[in-house]
C-alpha cells in the first residue's frame, strides 16, 4: 500500500516512532488532562494502525536504512525483514485498542502527572518498535533498555504504595540481569571482530560450543524478559501494579519483543541448530506453561491470576520454538514450520486476548475500585457490555472453538502429532508425554477462565457497593471492541492469518504452510493435507449458531414460551445470602488440593471454640525459596562482609587506596 | 460434496436427535432388570421431555441471559458432536469441518458455558457443582484427547473420517495401543457423562451432586434443552467409542445398500453399549468426590501410555 | 502392517500385560490385586501358548500348561486360601497418591523400552518387540512391592515379578530350557507355602501384617 506511493514501510514505521517521541513530549509540555486524553492518546492510536499497516506491507520484502546518529562511528543499523514486520504488525495492530482504552480509563482515573505519564507511555511503544527495527547490538541494547526503563516508570505510576515500588524494584533488577545475559550473548556473536552489527553476526560461523552457549544466553536472558521459569519471579508482581493499559502494553506485547530476541538469535542470527537445545526449550516452556496455569488457579486478585496466565501462554509459545527447532535441526522443514506458524500464531494472539482481559480488568477496577476476586460478583447486570466483551475474551483464552485461542493449540497439537519418525529415540517417547501435557495444560486453562469470569461476572454481588457501578466508558468500549474484533477474526479466518506467516516460516525455516494450508479454498484450513487434518471455524460457528437459532424458534413455536421469576432453591434453608456463594478461594480450592505438594501452602485454620472463625489460606511460590531466596542471602553475607571494611577511620581508607594502587601498578608491570 | 451424502448427514442429524432419548430410556431400563426392578419402560425420557417442555418456566431473580440462552447452546453443540461422528457411513459432509481436537474443543465449550451457567444464580450448589465438573473436566478433556491422539497416530490424521476408514476398512489388525486408550475412553466416558463412580444421574442429594448440582435452577423447556443434550452427549460418546474400538460394518462412501445394514449393526452396538453401561453402573459404587481426580488422573495415564505404546510398538 | 495375526495376538497380549501391570500398581483391595494376579498368569498362558504355535516350539505347550495351572489357578487360590484364614479379605491398602506412583511407573515404562531397544533389535523371535513391555513389567511389580506396606501385596508383586521375568524369556529366546522352568516353578510354589506360613507367623508375633512393624526389629 504504501510501496505504491513511493514510501518505504521502513521509513513509515520511523515516522511513526518520531511521531509518538512528539506526543509524548507534546503531552508533557501541555500538562492539560483533557487534551491529553482526548487528543494525544485517539491521535497515538493513529499511529498504531498506520505502523500496522506499513508493516503488512513489509512482511514480504527486506529493506534496511541506516541512521547517523547514535555515537561517532557508530550509526544505528535498521532493518524491517519478515520476522520484525510480523511482530510490528503485532504491536500496531494490539496498541489500537490499547491506546483507545487509554484515552477513556486515563480520563476517567485520577492520575497525578498525566503529562509523564503519556511521554513515557509513548516511549514505551516507541522503544519497542525500535527493539524489532534494530540492525545491530548497540541499537537493539539502546532500544531494549530503553523499553525496560519506560515501562518500569509505567508500572509505578502508582508509587505511593510500597508494594507497587517493591514489584518496580524487582522487575528491574530482573530485566537488567537479562539485559547483561543478552549482551554476553552478543559479545559472544561478534567473535572478536568488534563489529557488532546483526549482519556480521549473520555470516559468521560459531562452533557447537559457542553457538550453544550464545543460544542459553539468549534463552536465559530474553526468558528473563518473558518470564520463563525460572526468571517469573517478576511478572505476577509487575503486571497487576501497573495501570491496566500498561499491564496489556507489558503482557500482550512486551513478553513478545522476548519471543522475538529468542526467534532472532536462534533462527537468524546463529547459523546452526541443535536439536537438544529444542528439547531444552521444550521442557522449559511445559513447565513454565503448567506452572503458570496452576498458580493461576489458586489467585484471588484478577490481575495476577491472568499475570500468571501470561506465564503459561509464554510457555506455551515456547513450546511451539523449542519443536520448532527439534523439527529444524533434524531437516524436518515442513514440520518446523506448522511448529513454527502455531507459536507465531500463538503470540498474536495472546497479545489481544490478554490485552482484552486486561483492558477489561481496567473498567472493573475503574468502576468499582476492587481486584480482590473475593470481593467482586454479578457484574454482568451492572456491566452488560463489558460482561459480553470478557466473555469472548474469557473464551478466547481459554482456547475454545471457534475463537482465537483454539486455532494456534490446534496447529500446535498438529506438529506433535504429525512428529512421529523423529530419528533420536528419547525425543520419540518425549513428544506423546509433551503433547500431553501441553493438553492438561489447556484443560486447566478452561478451569481458570471460568473462574476468573463466572467469580466476577456471575452469581449475586459480594459487597454492598457493587450495586451502584457504571458500564465501561466509551473510549474504554471502542478500544476493548478493536480487541474483541482481533479475537474473532483471528479465530475466524486463520487461513488469511497463516498466509501472512508464511512469509516468517519461509525466512526461518526456509519452508511454509503456504499452498497446502489454502489448499482446499480459504474455508478450510489444512496445515499438511486435507485428509490428515482440516479445521474450519466459519462453518463450526455458523453450525452451532444455526443449531441454537433453529432451537429457539422450534421451541417457541411448538410450545409456549411462558416464564416466571422465583426465588432459587435454597435447599430448605431460606437464609442464602451473597457470602454463601463459592468464593475464589473456594473454586481454586481443588486444584490447591490436587497440586499443593507443588505449592508451598500456607494456611490457618480457626479453633473449634473461636467465635468469630477466620479461615485463611496462602498460597506461595516455591521457586522463590528455590531460586531466589539463596542469592538473596548470599548478596547479604557479601554485603555484610564487605560492609566491614567500611570503618569510618580516613587513615584506613588511604590505606584501602593505596594498596589498590600498589596492586594496580604491579599489574601493569 | 453431492447431494447423497447431504442427505445422509441431515439423515445422521434427525437420527441422532430422536435416539438419543431412546438410548438414556435403554440404559435405565437396563439398570432396572439388574437392580430387579420393573423399570419405566423405555420411552420414559421421551415423556419426560414432553412433560418439561409443557411447563412453565421458571427462572431465578438473579438469572441473567446467559443463563437462558445456555441451554440452546449446549443442545447445538451436543447436536452437533452427535451428527459429526461417522457411525453409520464415512461421507458426512460436515465432518471436514471439524477434526477431533475440535470436538474436543466442542465439547469443552459446552461446559465452560453450562458451568458459568451453574455459577449464574450466585447459591452456593451451583458454584459447588461448576467447580466440580470443572474439575472433572480438566482431568476427562486432556485423556479423551490423548485417547484421540492414540487413534490419530495409528492412522495419520486426525480427521474423524480417516480414522475410521482406516480402522475400519483396513485388513485385521490389533493394535495394542487402543486397549490402553480402550479402557482409558471407558473411564472418561463415565465421568463426563455424570455416570456411577463418578456421579450419579438419578441422585437428590445436592451435596454430592456434579452435573446435577449445576442444572438445579434450570426448568421446563430450559431443563428440557439441557436433559435432552446430556442424552446427545452420551449418544455421542458411544458414538465416538463405537467409531474408535468397534468401527466395522460401516457403510463406504457412496455404497447405499450397505446402509440398512449398518443402521441395525449400529443399534446392536449401541444396545451391547448401553447394557454394559448399565453393568458398570450396578456394580460400582459412587466414590467420594476426591477420589475423583486420582481416577481421572488413571484415565489420562493410561492414554498417555496407550500413545506410547503406540510409539513403541506399532512403529 | 506386515505382522501376521499370530504376531498381533501376542502384542495384544503384552499390553494386556502392561494394563494388568498398571491395574496393579494402583488397586487398593487385596481381593481384586489376587484376581488380577491370576488374569495375568492367564493371559501369560494364553501367549506362550501363541508363541508355542507360532514357533513350533513343543516344550513351550508344557511351560503353557504348566503356566495355567501354577499361576492362573493354584497359586492364586492358595491366596484365597490365605486371605481368607487370615480374616483380611476385604482389607484396603492405604496408599498415598496414586498419580504420583503412575507417573513413576510411566518413566519406568519408557526406560525399559530404551533399555530393551537394542536387545530387540539383536533377537530373532517373532516376539522381540514385546521385550520392552517384559522388562516394564518386571520394574513395575518391583514398585508396586516398594510402595505397599502389607505383607501380603508384597507377595503378589514379588510374583508378579516373576511373571514378567518369565513373559521377557518367552519373548527375547522362546523361553527356558524346561528343566529351569521346572525349577522355577517349584521354587515359586514352595516359596509360596513358607511365606503363607510366615503371615500366620508374623500376625501372632504383631498382631498385624503391617510390615512397618518389623521396623521394630532393629538393634536398639
Amino acid at each position: 500500500m504504501f510501496a505504491s506511493l513511493g514510501v518505504s514501510p521502513i521509513n513509515v514505521i520511523l515516522g511513526v516512532t518520531v511521531f509518538w517521541l512528539l506526543l509524548g513530549l507534546g503531552g508533557l509540555a501541555l500538562q492539560d488532562n483533557r487534551i491529553i486524553t482526548r487528543v494525544i492518546f485517539p491521535v497515538g492510536a493513529i499511529g498504531s494502525l498506520i505502523l500496522a499497516t506499513a508493516a503488512l506491507g513489509g512482511l514480504s520484502g527486506v529493506d534496511t536504512a541506516v541512521l547517523p546518529i547514535g555515537l561517532p562511528d557508530l550509526p544505528f543499523h535498521l532493518r524491517i525483514d519478515s520476522l520484525s514486520a510480523f511482530f510490528l504488525l503485532l504491536l500496531g495492530a494490539s496498541s489500537i485498542g490499547i491506546t483507545l482504552f487509554s484515552a477513556g480509563y486515563f480520563g476517567r482515573m485520577a492520575v497525578q502527572e498525566l503529562g509523564l505519564l503519556c511521554l513515557e507511555y509513548h516511549i514505551f511503544l516507541a522503544s519497542m518498535t525500535l527493539v524489532f527495527l534494530a540492525d545491530d547490538a548497540y541499537m537493539f541494547m539502546v532500544a531494549w533498555e530503553a523499553m525496560a526503563l519506560s515501562s518500569y516508570f509505567l508500572v509505578t505510576t502508582d508509587h505511593d504504595q510500597p508494594e507497587v515500588r517493591r514489584a518496580g524494584f524487582l522487575y528491574l533488577l530482573i530485566a537488567h540481569v537479562g539485559a547483561i545475559a543478552i549482551l554476553m550473548g552478543f559479545g559472544v556473536m561478534q567473535g572478536g571482530h568488534g563489529d557488532y552489527t546483526f549482519d556480521t553476526m549473520r555470516h559468521g560461523h560459531l562452533s557447537a560450543y559457542w553457538a550453544s552457549i550464545t543460544f542459553f544466553l539468549a534463552l536465559f536472558g530474553f526468558g528473563a524478559k518473558a518470564g520463563i521459569l525460572p526468571m517469573h519471579a517478576w511478572l505476577p508482581e509487575a503486571h497487576p501494579a501497573a495501570p491496566s493499559p500498561v499491564s496489556a502494553l507489558l503482557s500482550g506485547i512486551m513478553l513478545k519483543t522476548a519471543i522475538y530476541g529468542i526467534l532472532r538469535v536462534s533462527f537468524d542470527l546463529l547459523d546452526i541448530q541443535i536439536w537438544w537445545w529444542g528439547v531444552v526449550a521444550l521442557t522449559l516452556g511445559l513447565f513454565t506453561a503448567l506452572f503458570g496455569v496452576i498458580f493461576a488457579a489458586v489467585q484471588v486478585d484478577m490481575k495476577r491470576l491472568l499475570a500468571y496466565s501470561s506465564i503459561e501462554n509464554i510457555g506455551i509459545i515456547l513450546v511451539g520454538i523449542g519443536l520448532t527447532i527439534i523439527f529444524h535441526a533434524s531437516g524436518k522443514e515442513a514440520l518446523a514450520a506448522l511448529s513454527l506458524t502455531a507459536s507465531l500464531y500463538h503470540s498474536i494472539n495472546h497479545a489481544f486476548m490478554k490485552g482484552l482481559l486486561f483492558l477489561g480488568t481496567g473498567s472493573i477496577l475503574h468502576a468499582t475500585g476492587e481486584r480482590h476476586l473475593g470481593k467482586l460478583g454479578g457484574l454482568i447486570h451492572k456491566m452488560p457490555n463489558l460482561a459480553l466483551f470478557m466473555l469472548i475474551g474469557t473464551l478466547a483464552l481459554a482456547g475454545l472453538p471457534p475463537l482465537n485461542g483454539f486455532v494456534s493449540e490446534w496447529l500446535m497439537l498438529q506438529a506433535f502429532l504429525l512428529s512421529p519418525g523423529l530419528t533420536q529415540a528419547y525425543i520419540n517417547m518425549l513428544v506423546p508425554i509433551a503433547a500431553a501435557a501441553l493438553v492438561l495444560t489447556a484443560a486447566l486453562a478452561g478451569f481458570v477462565m471460568v473462574k476468573f469470569y463466572g467469580v466476577i461476572f456471575l452469581g449475586q454481588p459480594r459487597d454492598a457497593g457493587l450495586a451502584v457501578v457504571h458500564d465501561a466508558g466509551i473510549w474504554e468500549r471502542i478500544g476493548m471492541l478493536c480487541m474483541v474484533a482481533g479475537c474473532i477474526a483471528l479465530g475466524i479466518f486463520p487461513t488469511f492469518v497463516i498466509l501472512h506467516l508464511d512469509f516468517v516460516a519461509e525466512m526461518l525455516v526456509h519452508n511454509s504452510l503456504g499452498t497446502s494450508a489454502v489448499h482446499s479454498g480459504w474455508l478450510m484450513l489444512t496445515p499438511i493435507a486435507a485428509e490428515r487434518a482440516s479445521y474450519s471455524p466459519l462453518i463450526l460457528l455458523l453450525i452451532i449458531v444455526s443449531g441454537v437459532v433453529l432451537t429457539m424458534l422450534a421451541v417457541k413455536k411448538f410450545y409456549h414460551g411462558r416464564l416466571r421469576r422465583g426465588p432459587a432453591w435454597d435447599c430448605g434453608f431460606p437464609e442464602q445470602g451473597a457470602r454463601m456463594q463459592d468464593t475464589a478461594e473456594g473454586f481454586g480450592q481443588p486444584i490447591r488440593q490436587i497440586f499443593e505438594w507443588f505449592m508451598g501452602v500456607v494456611r490457618k485454620m480457626p479453633s473449634p471454640f473461636d467465635l468469630h472463625p477466620h479461615y485463611h489460606a496462602e498460597v506461595h511460590d516455591r521457586l522463590w525459596n528455590i531460586f531466589y531466596a539463596p542469592i538473596k542471602r548470599a548478596n547479604e553475607a557479601i554485603g555484610n562482609q564487605i560492609g566491614k571494611l567500611q570503618h569510618g577511620r580516613i587513615h584506613v581508607y588511604l590505606l584501602y587506596s593505596f594498596i589498590t594502587l600498589l596492586a594496580l601498578l604491579a599489574f601493569i608491570e | 460434496m453431492s447431494a447423497s451424502a447431504i442427505f445422509l448427514q441431515l439423515l445422521q442429524n434427525v437420527l441422532v436427535l430422536l435416539a438419543a432419548p431412546l438410548l438414556l430410556g435403554w440404559i435405565n431400563q437396563c439398570r432396572a432388570w439388574l437392580q430387579n426392578r420393573n423399570g419405566a419402560g423405555m420411552l420414559q425420557p421421551y415423556r419426560n421431555l414432553l412433560k418439561l417442555f409443557h411447563k412453565d418456566a421458571v427462572l431465578a431473580h438473579n438469572a441473567s441471559q446467559l443463563f437462558r440462552t445456555t441451554p440452546y447452546i449446549l443442545f447445538a453443540c451436543m447436536w452437533l458432536a452427535a451428527a459429526l461422528v461417522p457411525v453409520l457411513a464415512t461421507d458426512l459432509p460436515l465432518s471436514p469441518a471439524v477434526d477431533v481436537i475440535a470436538l474436543v474443543g466442542i465439547f469443552a465449550l459446552a461446559r465452560v458455558f453450562i458451568s458459568l451457567a451453574a455459577m449464574d444464580i450466585g447459591t452456593a450448589f451451583g458454584s459447588l457443582g461448576a467447580r466440580r465438573e470443572m474439575l472433572v473436566g480438566f482431568l476427562a478433556e486432556p485423556a479423551l484427547l490423548m485417547v484421540l491422539f492414540t487413534a490419530s497416530t495409528i492412522s495419520q490424521s486426525t480427521s474423524l473420517i480417516t480414522i475410521v476408514e482406516t480402522l475400519a476398512h483396513k485388513q485385521f489388525v490389533l493394535y495394542p495401543s487402543m486397549t490402553f486408550a480402550a479402557v482409558a475412553f471407558v473411564m472418561v466416558l463415565l465421568a463426563e457423562n455424570a455416570r456411577v463412580p463418578v456421579d450419579n444421574p438419578s441422585t437428590h442429594l445436592e451435596l454430592t451432586m456434579i452435573h446435577e448440582a449445576m442444572v438445579l435452577e434450570y426448568s421446563a423447556r430450559h431443563l428440557a434443552l439441557v436433559e435432552w443434550a446430556s442424552a446427545l452427549k452420551l449418544l455421542a460418546y458411544m458414538a465416538i467409542g463405537i467409531a474408535l474400538f468397534i468401527p466395522y460394518g460401516i457403510a463406504e462412501a457412496g455404497n447405499w445398500n450397505a446402509l440398512p445394514a449398518a443402521i441395525a449393526l449400529l443399534t446392536f452396538k449401541l444396545l451391547l453399549a448401553g447394557a454394559g453401561l448399565a453393568f458398570i453402573e450396578t456394580i460400582s459404587a459412587k466414590m467420594r468426590i476426591f477420589r475423583v481426580p486420582e481416577f481421572m488422573g488413571t484415565a489420562f495415564l493410561l492414554a498417555v501410555l496407550g500413545l506410547l505404546t503406540h510409539f513403541l510398538l506399532e512403529t | 502392517m506386515g505382522i501376521p495375526i499370530t504376531g498381533q495376538i501376542i502384542n495384544m497380549c503384552a499390553a494386556l500385560l502392561l494394563l494388568i501391570a498398571f491395574a496393579m500398581l494402583s488397586q487398593r483391595r487385596i481381593l481384586s490385586l489376587i484376581n488380577l494376579f491370576s488374569l495375568q498368569g492367564l493371559i501369560l498362558a494364553i501367549s506362550t501358548s501363541v508363541v508355542a504355535y507360532s514357533s513350533q516350539q513343543q516344550h513351550l505347550y508344557y511351560s503353557a500348561a504348566l503356566t495355567l495351572l501354577l499361576k492362573a489357578i493354584v497359586l492364586p487360590m492358595i491366596l484365597h486360601r490365605l486371605i481368607r484364614k487370615l480374616n483380611i479379605k476385604w482389607d484396603v491398602e492405604t496408599m498415598f497418591n496414586i498419580p504420583t506412583i503412575m507417573l513413576v511407573g510411566l518413566a519406568l515404562v519408557v526406560f525399559a523400552f530404551n533399555l530393551a531397544a537394542p536387545i530387540s533389535q539383536m533377537a530373532a523371535t517373532i516376539t522381540r518387540s514385546t521385550l520392552g513391555i517384559a522388562m516394564a513389567s518386571v520394574l513395575l511389580s518391583f514398585l508396586m512391592m516398594i510402595t505397599r506396606s502389607k505383607a501380603v501385596p508384597q507377595v503378589v508383586g514379588f510374583l508378579a515379578m516373576e511373571n514378567g521375568l518369565f513373559f521377557a524369556a518367552t519373548s527375547a529366546t522362546y523361553g527356558m530350557p524346561m528343566v529351569v522352568e521346572l525349577g522355577i516353578a517349584l521354587d515359586v510354589l514352595v516359596g509360596m507355602f513358607i511365606l503363607g506360613i510366615f503371615f500366620f507367623q508374623i500376625r501372632t508375633a504383631f498382631d498385624s501384617l503391617d510390615l512397618k512393624h518389623m521396623e521394630k526389629l532393629k538393634e536398639e
